[in-house]
């Protein structure tokens, strides 16, 4: 076990798109070792906070991991700092079988010159992934013929590869069955004693049984944070968030 | 990993083929003329070879490979109208166009490991330079069409109007020997064919083992998906900066050969027209294959040669016509008509699951 925790240290992190402020002076501090959950209505900017710290969107303020500010680096030197994320959408390779996906994953740690030699065998961390995230049966197969919920395996699987001590999951579990959302939860427990892993959910059964900790966003700030009985007893949780899915659920 | 042998054994198989066909059969069944016409193929092969690889692997669509050609060209013809005018002598068209002397910088082309060096390291450094102002900036798709046209548009511009170093629109011709062998013997023409289909086999062996390399697949995922491949830790930019330069070497060291073959280089044979000219036959052959490219340009070359003797004029309007219709109802190139028709068939739905269920299986 590491005496000294990873972390990420977020601070008065904002992101403005023409005047629209999307992310309000965030202060957010992720751990290693507790999956950390990002929840909030539509529009709150989990995403965009996501895409602040991984390169996509311009912001200010502070993103430290170690000793590195991210801000204001390229989306792949975010990603060589340790820091990988998924997409809300997932994105893998559709021509590429499920191994190539995961094999050019490992590519950050690959010297230029082994880049023009072929594959030979597979890398025993690629079988790990491959293994770690379900997909073996499947390995040959091109990834455009996965089912959604596989796409999104298959991206965790990606950033086992790429070794990520960071992880940033947007939405991993959306479209997936009770029962593959309770094997992703069991995995992101798994994976997440030795990582840093933050969760953006909507699914409010799959928060309560996998949070260790819960941050609420609404409207670009962050609301509260804390145990998910904790937020489930917040009256503003219940006012912005929790209130109007159920309402929202049964008008529609 | 058995599978994954299969589609690589049947390319190198492909590449032996056509080697056999290059360099043992047409030999013996082609007179002299005939073969100087595929060594010409060969040439556009080449630039063929390199452009599947930046278009068809790397979705760069590259509309200006006519001045790498170019550039290849017009170094290799300095070096001929050096070797013609003989030690110390100036070449004639410079007593023709300008003012009798030669400028300095074209000095060193009489040596022709010089020359050699620069066949390759021109393209390569040209390509690196305008790789590196286009990709970081992030242009691509009908953009970066457009500008590699323009390119070669004001390439050809710029040979033109710079008449006393590099002949001008009529061009450089009247070589008489290739290294020290006479262009007027036909064993030496033969020879020259043997180099160039030699080299054609070569650059389909580097992309053969480019394309299953690990950065071949890392550009195929660039082309599907260029911004993911961040997220993988990789600047796309550099990836397509690999790719693009590789094809403007090959283009290069097509265009350097076609000068002692065809005897003669000039702006048409480099301008934006030629540049379609030589995209036409990789959208035909099959621009993401290994082979359809090369394959497709020797047809191409084959049917310009064939239908220019027969309809002449023609061409242009042919070539445009066939690249048009390729792009329009088989994209992927006479490679994809065995899927094309056999999609037209209904049956092969109900052959296609268990051999997919098989596939997952096995
Ligand atoms: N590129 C952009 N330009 C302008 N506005 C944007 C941009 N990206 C996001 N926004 C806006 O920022 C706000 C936050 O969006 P974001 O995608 O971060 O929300 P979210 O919390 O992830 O929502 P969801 O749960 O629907 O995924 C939204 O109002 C969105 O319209
Ligand atoms: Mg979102």
């Amino acid at each position: 076990m590491n005496a000294q925790l990873d972390y990420v240290e977020i601070r008065d992190l904002t992101v403005e798109f023409d005047g629209f402020v999307a992310v309000d002076s965030v202060d957010l501090t992720l751990l290693q070792g507790r999956v950390h959950f990002l929840i909030g209505p539509n529009g709150a900017g989990k995403t965009t906070l996501v895409d602040a710290v991984t390169g996509l969107a311009n912001a200010s303020g502070l993103v430290r991991y170690g000793s590195t500010d991210l801000l204001g680096l390229k989306p792949h030197q975010v990603v060589r700092a340790g820091v990988g994320r998924t997409f809300q959408t997932a994105t893998v390779f559709e021509q590429l079988t499920v191994l190539q996906n995961l094999d050019i994953a490992g590519g950050v740690h690959r010297k230029a010159r082994s880049m023009m030699r072929a594959r030979r065998g597979i890398p025993s961390y690629v079988e790990e992934a491959l293994d770690a995230v379900g997909l073996v049966d499947l390995r040959d197969r091109p990834a455009g013929v996965l089912a959604h919920g596989q796409k999104q395996w298959l991206e965790i699987g990606m950033l086992l590869v790429q070794d990520a001590k960071v992880m940033l999951l947007d939405e991993p579990v959306a479209g997936m069955s009770a029962e593959e959302r309770e094997e992703t939860g069991e995995l992101l427990r798994r994976i997440g004693t030795e990582r840093t892993i933050a969760v953006i959910e909507h699914d409010m059964d799959f928060v309560r049984t996998f949070a260790d900790v819960v941050t609420v966003m609404h409207a670009g700030k962050v609301l509260t944070e804390g145990t998910v009985a904790e937020i489930q007893a917040n009256q503003k949780v219940q006012e912005v968030y929790l209130g109007r899915t159920v309402e929202g659920a049964t008008h529609a | 990993m058995k599978r994954f042998s299969t589609l690589p054994a049947l390319n190198l198989i492909g590449i032996a083929a056509l080697a056999v066909a290059l360099l043992v059969l047409a030999p013996a069944v082609l007179d002299d003329f005939r073969l100087g016409n595929l060594a010409k193929y060969c040439c556009y092969a080449m630039v063929a070879v390199g452009i599947g690889l930046a278009w068809g692997r790397g979705g760069m669509l590259v509309l200006g490979q006519g001045m790498f050609f170019g550039l290849g060209a017009y170094v290799m013809a300095f070096h001929l109208k050096l070797e013609a005018a003989g030690p110390d002598a100036i070449p004639d068209f410079m007593m023709l166009y300008g003012n009798g002397t030669m400028p300095a910088w074209w000095e060193p082309f009489r040596s022709g490991a010089f020359t050699l060096f620069m066949v390759v390291a021109l393209p390569a450094t040209v390509s690196t330079l305008l790789g590196l102002a286009v990709f970081k900036r992030r242009i691509k798709g009908a953009y970066f069409a457009i500008l590699s046209q323009a390119l070669a548009v004001a390439f050809a511009t710029l040979i033109i109007s710079q008449i006393e170093v590099t002949g001008g629109f009529n061009g450089l011709s009247a070589f008489t020997s290739f290294f020290g062998y006479s262009l007027y013997d036909p064993i030496n023409q033969r020879m020259i064919f043997f180099i160039t289909a030699g080299l054609l086999v070569a650059m389909l062996l580097v992309a053969f083992q480019l394309y299953r390399s690990r950065f071949g697949e890392l550009l195929i995922a660039t082309r599907d998906a260029e911004e993911r491949v961040r997220f993988l830790g990789h600047d796309p930019a550099n990836i397509k900066l690999v790719a693009f330069v590789i094809a403007a070497v090959m283009a290069g060291i097509g265009g350097a050969m076609f000068v002692p073959i065809v005897g003669i280089v000039s702006p048409l044979d480099i301008d934006e027209v030629a540049s379609i000219g030589l995209i036409a036959g990789v959208a035909l052959g099959g621009r993401a294959t290994l082979l359809g490219p090369a394959i497709g340009a020797l047809a191409v070359g084959y049917a310009k040669t064939s239908l220019s003797e027969t309809f002449p004029g023609s061409w242009t309007y042919f070539q445009g016509a066939l690249f048009v219709l390729v792009i329009l109802f088989l994209p992927g190139g006479l490679a994809q008509l065995p899927s094309y028709l056999g999609r037209l068939r209904p049956a092969r739905k109900q052959k296609q699951v268990p051999a997919l269920q098989a596939e997952g299986a096995a």
